[in-house]
């Protein structure tokens, strides 16, 4: 009996059996739920989008989320590449990342250029306005760039002078826990309102400084602490700062947009 | 052997034979969850279903699974039942899914959960081995809701995120123990609970695996 329980054939089928038994398991839970997820995580996009733009509260329920999206913020789609709005997707529905993986809609970003480690860009990209009498009040730009482990998926919202920042903060990452992943801790988030993007010149100024600011330094109004133990996320919120920020990125389109001509 | 009953596999991993206290397993996951009470219950209740659960599969089929596979079989069973909360929670608890972070998909590796599935559920029945994970579930749930209480009540000032002591950031007197809110501090309130624990219940202490044989000679060196 015990060498026919044991036997090659035997062992291989009561594997495939357990294997095909949990694959319909988990994929029927994954199908089943998939709907309410996708829902929450657009809930939560929303949540993040309005509380780094300063608007709303973290008590407020999912219908409440949702009404004061629709009523205050509205999404708009931005040509990159010539850095003026466009309407040539509809922009609740268009997809940044997903364009991002598409070669008619991104192209690869050479290794020199890409510092927010990103491989490949779309050409388009949804950006959230708040605007009020026709005046950009806030503007919520989309940012994502390699930390340590993940890529950090996040927003940066700017007063209407287009330099000053609202606040600044990752929706999704998977960081260490306690060390790359204080991006969300709220006092470190603290730190980002009011600090002002461009120096005097025009040059986009904004740093994470290891260590700590020099509050006495003249770059200050520029700078945020680095995270302790987190030589890597630092840098790489840096980066991916310098590079939305910068000429591969919103640059443009926030010169446009200061201009009147976006 | 006797067969033990339902009572005594359900209680006794609470105080008798508690998987933190005693066998000490599951550290891990009790040193990151337990710095707000709200995630170490939902931890709690993660690890107590998918232990109850693993242990009624895999004892419902124990004497189907050749002994060559089995760790393979036992991880297969446990690894979907992980998903399987994983998902849940993506999709009714999104935010508390997101502070569990990698630590749901981490059950897997829990030793409580693969060990109860080796050591009780190969050689017992299905409901027995069923309350057998659950039980083990709860005595893993009454520490780290122990840890959750200390941790963020002296941590933090607060329970489920309700404020319990005023801190002085927030006009209040306390001023809160920072390193409560650590995962090392865990370390510490484990080893005070152990040492509870064994007081109260001294049959717990192991003999010394060793004894110092008394010095004969009056030399100290040679």
């Amino acid at each position: 009996m015990s060498s026919q329980k044991e036997s090659t054939a035997r062992t291989l089928t009561v594997a495939l059996l357990v294997c095909l038994v949990c694959s319909v398991f988990v994929a029927g839970a994954a199908i089943a739920l998939k709907p309410t997820q996708v829902d929450n995580r657009l809930l939560d996009k929303q949540r993040s989008i309005l509380a780094i733009a300063g608007l709303g509260d973290a008590s407020m329920s999912g219908k409440q989320i949702k009404e004061l999206f629709a009523n205050t913020i509205s999404a708009k789609l931005v040509d990159l590449e010539t850095g003026v709005f466009s309407d040539a997707y509809n922009p609740i529905v268009f997809d940044p990342l997903k364009a991002s993986k598409d070669p008619k809609l991104s192209s690869v970003l050479p290794a020199s250029e890409d510092i927010a480690g990103i491989k490949r860009q779309e050409r388009f990209t949804t950006v959230y306005v708040v605007e009020q009498d026709g005046q950009v009040q806030t503007l919520i730009l989309p940012v994502r760039g390699y930390g340590l482990w993940s890529t950090l998926h996040g927003f940066i919202a700017l007063k209407g002078d287009l330099n000053t920042v609202v606040g600044m903060g990752f929706y999704q990452h998977a960081e260490t826990p306690g060390l790359g992943g204080e991006v969300d801790n709220p006092k470190w988030k603290g730190q980002w309102p009011g600090k002002t993007l461009f120096d005097e010149n025009g040059d986009l100024a904004v740093a994470i400084v290891k260590g700590g600011v020099d509050p006495k330094s003249p770059q200050a109004e520029h700078q945020v602490d680095g995270l302790a133990g987190a030589t890597l996320t630092s840098k790489g919120v840096d980066n991916l700062l310098k590079f939305w920020l910068g000429q591969n990125g919103f640059g443009p389109f926030i010169a446009n947009l200061r201009a009147g001509e976006a | 052997m006797s067969q033990p009953t339902i009572k005594e596999v359900l209680l006794n991993p609470i105080f008798n034979n508690n998987p933190i206290g005693l066998q000490i397993l599951g550290i891990c996951s009790a040193l990151a969850v337990t710095s707000n009470l709200q995630t170490a219950l939902v931890m709690s209740a993660a690890l107590t279903l998918v232990t109850g659960f693993s242990n009624l599969f895999i004892s419902m089929i124990r004497s189907q699974i050749p002994s060559s596979i089995r760790m393979i079989v036992q991880m297969v069973i446990i690894a979907s039942l992980v998903i399987v909360v994983d998902q849940v929670l993506k999709a009714y608890a999104f935010s508390l899914s997101k502070q569990l972070s990698v630590f749901v998909g981490l059950i897997i590796t829990n030793c409580i959960v693969m060990g109860r599935a080796e050591a009780f559920a190969m050689q017992n029945p299905p409901v027995l081995s069923f309350f057998d994970g659950i039980g083990n579930g709860l005595g893993y749930s009454a520490m780290l809701i122990a840890l959750g209480i200390i941790r963020e009540l002296f941590g933090a000032g607060k329970l489920m995120g309700y404020e319990i002591i005023p801190v002085i950031n927030d006009g209040g007197w306390y001023q809160p123990n920072g390193m409560l809110l650590l995962p090392p501090s865990a370390f510490f309130l484990i080893g005070l609970f152990i040492w509870a624990i064994r007081s109260w219940k001294t049959d717990q202490v192991e003999s010394n695996a060793y004894k110092m044989a008394p010095q004969v000679s009056n030399k100290e060196a040679y």
